[in-house]
């Protein structure tokens, strides 16, 4: 379906910048690049560098002058970007906000109708984008039922439908498990053939064969610049500074071995699962599960140990009730049928099930932090979000203030104090989320995809901080499909299955 | 209950109507009930249109969901009404303020007639009504503005996203440790400030879907065109018209038997 391009884009930056309306400093200023047509380029850059600003400013969509400050020039195929509608296509990083219609078919057409193509054109070429995606299934499959890769695929088919001649790619692999970022890489080299690519991406591992030039972009301009190779010998210290997953990046991950397993703190009984099944009340009054509701369970007959001093994964593929088992054995959602007991030592003087503790309760014994950090922040400042915790519990500020003063420092954050979480980078947020857990000290420590879309320097300093807290006698169960970080935590493994019942392997519990 | 609402399918012509005409023809009852307050105009519509419901294009158990609202609104209209409403004619009963007459009985029938009689035809229609269909209509055969429609339309799908959000920052209330809502006083504000966190998010994901549909061209200078056609032929017609046949049917026989009663005009 590629056929009919004519060939890509020529890309001209002349010290360009931009300003955002409203911030003091430009995201980009007196950028000077050309990129020729069909070159496909990997753009990095510290996080701030302006990656994302000089994608959307090539895609046309900065807005005009009451949305920010342009200098310089910005040119696709010698024409202004802004002008430029239709030549450039843009994919975008989350698979939840870019399908716009319920129907795949529609979907893919909307940008064709918003370009004026004539509807028989649209029936044509969207059975044709769809297949160049891999993605054959009808045109009426909802939009919403779909993985996160497939999502990311649908996107990009509803990009090419518009045939762009440059091919704009703003991180999107990093909401994806390993599975789907092999599923978009490939279906994006197959449909840059005869196109200009960018792409920003933090783990570049997967794109590193396909790419012909890596550009490094810093506060000033670019960087670096050149062949893959070169740019890497040349600009490493930057790279690592900015956290790029670099090919090598992972195999180089230090190891932290465990020690002996200590005392069970966590076990369930022949534990079944599921979201939205059993109300917590209906759970505390002992109501048996119905036969429907055991129908409804995600996974069932599920016999988990956590122990202290152990790092557990829960592994195994999408759907298969990872992250609804972290719930549960959480306290957080009531099992469908069976138990989860805490032992004494975690139970502290009060019942065996976590389901029953007081949501304050749990603040010493149980830490959970969730997937999008966006749904656990509560306060407007960094520090109070730390505070929040310990101030529950009763605690006085004389006591607290050093351990936040702590974990501010040692997560990177103490200039960042004042500063509103919902203000933060993806890494800073992932770095708070957790500290909001660790502040009260719990026992066991619940963490779902703690390193999802994580670049390397947080992901480092992650792992050492997950791998002290296990050191320390705590237990730590993580949900993941990061095989280096169970590598790099010497972690037990729990693998749930695609169809109902688990099996357990590796060591430890 | 999300997927319990889902628009309801099918290929009857039913379901291929186009949305515009079925809003026309329910809101053609509602505007005549609308006018006269009797409990024969109502009848009338009501049981006209329950002799539709067959061909309505919507399975019995999804008509029930969909209509559990109706039932549950009309008995408690009709009993606020017998029991408040303006008295006229023989007084049956008094206690307290409330006063059960003949006036009040009859306009308690008319108004619990005219919920089911402008609620039925409304639920039926509407159920067999796909967003993106009836967003086609709005542009199309009513020449709304595509921007503000589409936009609306990729708003609403956001809908299942916040329930999912809802769900999980209840849970994440609860382990932070501020889950135990203590009293009505305690309930209120912790839904009060779930519900502020939840349009916060919202809003962040609505900023992300419009910069995803402006990089497909949404919003530029160019003429749009339309994959699907939004036709209004035959089949809109006859919708039309049997929803304005319903309303005069309803408005003569309620004239023809002198009980004709408008809401504007003198009381009868």
């Amino acid at each position: 379906m590629t056929g009919q391009v004519r060939g890509g884009a020529r890309v001209e930056a002349r010290g360009w910048g931009w300003r955002h309306a409203g911030r003091r400093d430009p995201a980009v200023r007196g950028l000077d690049l050309v990129i020729e047509p069909g070159e496909r380029v990997l753009l990095l850059g510290a996080s701030g560098a302006g990656k994302s600003t000089l994608l959307h400013g090539l895609a046309g969509i900065l807005g005009g002058a009451e949305e920010g400050e342009q200098t310089g020039e910005l040119l696709v195929d010698g024409v202004a970007a802004v002008n430029a509608r239709g030549a450039s296509g843009l994919v975008l990083q989350d698979p939840d906000t870019q399908a716009v219609l319920a129907r795949l078919g529609d979907d893919v057409g909307f940008g064709l109708e918003n370009l004026g193509v004539s509807p028989d054109e649209i029936r044509a070429r969207v059975p044709q984008a769809l297949a160049s995606v891999g993605l054959e299934l009808p045109l009426t499959h909802s939009t919403t039922e779909l993985s996160g890769g497939q999502k990311q695929r649908l996107a990009l088919a509803g990009v090419l439908a518009m045939r762009p001649r440059l091919l704009l790619l703003d991180e999107p692999t990093a909401n994806l498990d390993p599975e789907g970022v092999h599923e978009v890489v490939d279906a994006v080299v197959a449909a840059a053939a005869g196109r200009t690519l960018v792409v920003v991406e933090h783990r570049v591992d997967a794109w590193w064969p396909h790419i012909t030039r890596v550009v490094v972009l810093g506060a000033d301009g670019v960087i670096a610049d050149g062949a893959p190779d070169a740019v890497l010998a040349a600009a490493a210290d930057v790279l690592a500074e900015a956290g790029v997953w670099l090919p090598g990046t992972a195999d180089g991950m230090p190891t932290h071995p465990a020690g002996d397993p200590g005392a069970e703190l966590l076990r369930t009984d022949d534990l079944a699962i599921g979201r939205g099944v059993r109300s917590r009340r209906k759970a505390k009054k002992g109501v048996p599960a119905t036969p429907e509701e055991l129908a409804a369970a995600v996974a069932r007959d599920l016999d988990v140990a956590v122990t202290a001093g152990r790092v557990l994964a829960l592994t195994g593929p999408n759907g298969a009730g990872k992250t609804t088992l972290a719930l549960t054995l959480a306290g957080l959602l009531a099992p469908v049928a069976g138990r989860v007991v805490a032992s004494d030592a975690l139970a502290d003087g009060t019942v065996a099930d976590p389901t029953a503790w007081r949501s304050r309760e749990l603040l010493t014994r149980i830490g959970y932090v969730f997937q999008s950090p966006d749904h656990q922040f509560l306060t407007g400042s960094v520090r109070r979000e730390l505070e929040l915790g310990p101030r529950t519990l009763g605690r006085t500020p004389d006591e607290f203030t050093p351990v936040v003063d702590e974990l501010l420092d040692r997560l990177r954050l103490t200039r960042l104090g004042p500063a509103h979480p919902f203000s933060l980078s993806g890494g800073e947020k992932r770095r708070l989320s957790v500290a909001t857990v660790l502040a009260t000290a719990p026992r066991v420590l619940v963490l779902d995809e703690p390193t999802f879309g994580q670049d390397a320097r947080t992901w480092r300093e992650l792992v050492a901080l997950l791998a002290e807290q296990r050191d320390a006698g705590r237990a730590v169960v993580v949900v993941t499909h990061d095989r280096t970080l169970i590598r790099a935590l010497d972690a037990d493994e729990f693998v749930l299955g695609a169809t109902v019942g688990a099996r357990e392997t590796g060591a430890g519990s | 209950m999300t997927t319990l609402l889902a628009p309801v399918t099918g290929d009857k012509v039913v379901h291929r109507i186009n949305p515009v005409a079925k809003i026309t023809a329910s809101a053609a009852i509602g505007v005549a009930l609308l006018i006269t307050i009797d409990w024969v105009s109502g009848a009338v519509a009501l049981a006209l249109v329950t002799l539709l419901v067959p061909f309505a294009g919507v399975p019995m158990r999804a008509l029930g969901v969909r209509i559990l609202p109706l039932l549950v609104a009309a008995p408690l209209t009709a009993l606020t009404i017998a029991l408040y409403g303006a008295p006229s004619g023989e007084i049956y009963g008094t206690f307290l303020l409330a006063t059960v007459s003949e006036g009040s009985l009859q306009l308690a029938a008319a108004a619990a007639l005219r919920v089911l009689a402008i609620g039925l035809p409304a639920v039926l229609l509407v159920a067999t009504v796909d967003p993106t269909d009836l967003a086609d209509g709005l542009i199309q055969t009513w020449r709304l503005p595509a921007r503000f429609v589409l936009g609306a339309l990729a708003a609403f799908r956001l809908v299942g996203l916040i329930v999912d959000d809802w769900r999980a920052l209840v849970l994440a209330r609860r382990a932070r440790g501020v889950g135990d809502a203590g009293g009505f006083l305690g309930r209120i504000r912790f839904l009060g400030s779930v519900a502020f966190a939840l349009l916060v998010l919202a809003l962040r994901r609505g900023g992300s879907l419009a910069t995803a549909m402006e990089a497909r061209g949404f919003g530029g200078d160019g003429a749009r065109s339309s994959a699907r056609v939004a036709r209004f032929g035959g089949a809109e017609w006859v919708l039309v018209l049997i929803g304005v046949a319903i309303s005069v049917a309803a408005l003569t026989v309620s004239i023809a038997v002198g009980s004709f009663n408008p809401i504007l005009g003198p009381r009868g």
